[in-house]
């Protein structure tokens, strides 16, 4: 480490992405600082599905590479980060939604994930709560879950990591501001405050869309695969209004996780009772026994939202020194893996495991204006 | 006075007496077990903390807003 300076990097945020960083850097050889405020983040309240989207290549390339990545990590994780490969079933209810699913199905195919099409008598077969009628679905066999807070933690516990509860109140280039006034400084700043992200860099195009959730008490083997409608593709995320699709995961303990809802132009935490019914109504159409299960609690998280859907990773055009790893929307559990192996490889100036283009700042910045 | 069965033994109550406060007169006070296997027992009594779910008749419910009823099969350790 350069003397005067904090650390070698900075990272500004403890949630996944920000531990997922700084781990690989750790891991590099670096001597990071992780600063926390704090806050209420999206890491603690989301759900933890570890799953292949593809809306766009982008997307696939993403989440694909962060699932691999994943199951490596795995091997190592302790029992409490929960982590499972239990499998998505997309199901879709009507033909409409079964020609996504076959649609799906081939494009998944052609780029190496193993998945399979289930006609609708085979469908209850391996989900026997599925209510009758179904069209059918697309089985997603290497998807998993992650217990994510706890798996957070694990990867900031590292020697060459340490960790402080401060608030960063300024940024500027490789240093940062604390809120008591300090100044620290480092060879660079990672930026991965999630929705907070426009706080301190108000020109990043970041918007937080809240979602509902919640848990239910143990009923162990009821629910094998995480259960997600195909109307998800059509309704929840094209949609800008408020929205409500069918999410059901089954974790380790035996208890049902429910969501999900979507809604824009709110900051505000409070559960609304409104939009809770919206959605586990919805979750009730696929799985009517829902209906006579015990909740115990029902929760809202912000999710930090691109106007592409996409992250952005690398450095920012215009702030030289000031690395950004923020806006993974809803998906930033699962892309946690490829953020940090994309950023370190920008970092050290190597070869990305992935072609980082799409997911580079510039997108939106602008080109950078320094050298 | 309904008259209910708790984890297999009968148990007669007074009318307008909760299953926790069943449970706290004949059991051990505790509704369940927890994931790391802890027995676990009513603690706010007014529906809020969810530390009290139990099974009656074999669904799960909250003991401290269920109300004795004649037949009642309550069970702590299911
Ligand atoms: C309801 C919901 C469901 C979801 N479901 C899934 C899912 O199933 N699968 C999936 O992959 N993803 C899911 N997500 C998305 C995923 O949870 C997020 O993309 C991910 O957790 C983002 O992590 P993060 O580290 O970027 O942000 P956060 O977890 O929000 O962490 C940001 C951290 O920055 C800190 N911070 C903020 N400002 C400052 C400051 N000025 N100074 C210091 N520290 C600061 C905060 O204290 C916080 O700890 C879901 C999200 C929500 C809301
Ligand atoms: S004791 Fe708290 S909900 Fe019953």
């Amino acid at each position: 480490m350069t003397q005067g300076l904090a650390a070698d990097v900075i990272v500004v945020g403890a949630g996944i992405i920000g531990a997922a960083c700084a781990q690989a850097l750790a891991r590099r050889g670096l001597d990071v600082l992780v600063l926390d405020a704090g806050l209420p983040g999206a890491t603690a309240a989301g759900m933890g599905h570890l799953l292949v989207l593809d809306d766009n290549p982008a997307e696939l390339a993403l989440s694909q590479y962060s699932l691999q990545r994943w199951r490596d990590i795995a091997r190592n994780l302790p029992e409490g980060c929960a982590y499972r490969s239990n499998g998505t079933l997309w199901l879709a209810a009507n033909a409409e939604e079964m020609a996504v699913a076959e649609h799906k199905h081939a494009n998944l195919r052609a780029h190496g994930v193993i998945c399979q099409l289930v006609g609708a008598p085979r469908l209850c077969e391996r989900e026997p709560l599925l209510r009758e009628g179904l069209e059918g679905g697309l089985l997603i066999e290497d998807d998993g879950i992650l217990y994510a807070p706890a798996t957070a933690r694990w990867m900031l516990d590292q020697p060459r990591i340490r960790q402080r509860q401060a608030r960063v109140a300024e940024v500027d280039g490789a240093r940062v501001r604390l809120d008591d006034g300090q100044w620290l400084a480092a060879t660079a700043v990672v930026l991965a405050n999630g929705i907070q992200a426009t706080e301190l860099c108000p020109e990043l195009p970041i918007q937080p869309k809240k979602g509902h959730l919640l848990i239910t008490d143990r009923y162990p083997g009821q629910v094998t695969h995480t259960l997600v409608e195909l109307g998800y593709v059509t309704s929840a995320h094209n949609a800008s209004g408020p929205s409500a699709a069918c999410n059901i995961q089954p974790r380790p303990t035996g208890q049902l996780f429910i969501g999900a809802s979507r809604q824009f132009g709110t900051t505000d935490p409070q559960v609304e009772g409104w939009m809770l019914a919206r959605m586990l109504k919805r979750a009730t159409e696929y799985v009517p026994a829902l209906a006579q299960l015990n909740a115990i609690r029902a929760w809202t998280g912000f999710r930090a939202a691109s106007p592409d859907g996409l992250p952005l990773v690398g450095q920012h055009p215009q702030r030289p020194g000031l690395w950004l790893a923020v806006g993974h929307e809803g998906l930033g559990v699962t892309t946690a893996p490829a953020t940090a192996d994309l950023l370190v490889a920008q970092l050290f100036d190597e070869h990305p495991p992935l072609a980082a283009q799409a997911y580079l700042p510039q997108r939106f910045l602008g080109e950078p204006t320094h050298a | 006075m309904p008259e209910l069965t708790l984890d297999g033994r009968a148990l007669r109550v007074a009318e307008g007496t909760s299953v926790a406060a069943a449970l706290a007169l004949a059991g051990d006070g505790c509704t369940r077990t927890s994931v790391s296997g802890q027995r676990r027992a009513p603690l706010c009594g007014m529906g809020i903390c969810q530390e009290c779910r139990v099974s009656i008749d074999g669904r799960r419910r909250l003991a401290c807003q269920t109300l004795c009823r004649d037949g009642m099969q309550v069970e702590t350790r299911a």
